[in-house]
């Protein structure tokens, strides 16, 4: 058997105005797809990409926002949002999708993905990564 | 004379907007479209820069329909910047003598 590898994602973009968002979106679904263990960051501008309500039919582009939601079921269940980011943009987590997994060693009890962590935390993520990929 | 500026970068990411205050005249408008409109909302750390702006004479706008593709409610944007849609955007273009992109 293959071995598996931690694989990060660091997303800093924000959506609908370049096509990183999406680009990025579609790459971990990929990798999660192939079994292996993904943990996503979001920091600086990628805070923007989880905000809540997005509609960007008025500006001709797909709504890819609700696609983060399928996440858990892709056995993504860490999903990083750096504090330090929102701030700087007014923002706090309420303003953000609440991302959530099934836990399958606790009677599938559905619970939360996401994690408000310091500059200090998301540094260990990364410092834990295999593989690191950056939108 | 006035100038219409547009700015489509994020502020927290790029520094055109901060360019183009500096180069805008009171006499001038600034319209916030694309990425540059997370600069719109109140409490960040580019806001008072903006509402400096205001104050010293510059109008500023922000595109809607960017805002709303982007999540980012209205009641949440800086008092002073007028919304504006598609139509309006046109609308300051040719009201303006000409068009400066900050890209």
């Amino acid at each position: 058997m293959a071995e598996i590898k931690s694989f990060v994602y660091i997303n800093r973009k924000a959506p609908h105005g370049t096509i990183y968002a999406l680009e990025s979106l579609e790459v971990v679904l990929i990798g999660a797809a192939f079994d292996q263990q993904v943990k996503l960051i979001f920091m600086d501008d990628g805070v923007y990409q989880l905000t809540k309500n997005q509609d960007p039919e008025g500006i001709g582009m797909k709504n890819f926002s609700k696609t983060y939601a399928a996440l858990g079921d892709y056995d993504i269940t860490e999903i990083y949002i750096d504090q330090e980011s929102l701030e700087q943009r007014g923002l706090s987590i309420d303003d953000l999708q609440e991302l959530v997994y099934e836990d399958e060693d606790d009677d599938w009890k559905e619970k939360s993905s996401m994690r408000l962590v310091s500059r200090e935390q998301l540094a260990s993520v990364i410092d834990s990564a295999d593989v690191l990929l950056n939108f | 004379m006035a100038t219409l500026h547009t700015v489509n970068k994020s502020p927290f990411e790029r520094n055109s907007l901060d360019t183009c205050l500096s180069l805008c005249n009171n006499s001038g408008s600034i319209l916030l479209i694309e990425d540059a409109v997370v600069g719109a909302l109140r409490n960040t750390s580019v806001s008072e820069r903006l509402v400096k702006a205001i104050e010293s004479g510059v109008k500023i706008f922000a595109l809607g329909e960017d805002l709303k593709a982007r999540g980012l409610p209205e009641d949440r944007v800086i008092e002073k910047i007028t919304l504006v849609d598609y139509t309006g955007f046109v609308k300051l273009a040719t009201e303006n003598d000409r068009v400066q992109s900050w890209l």
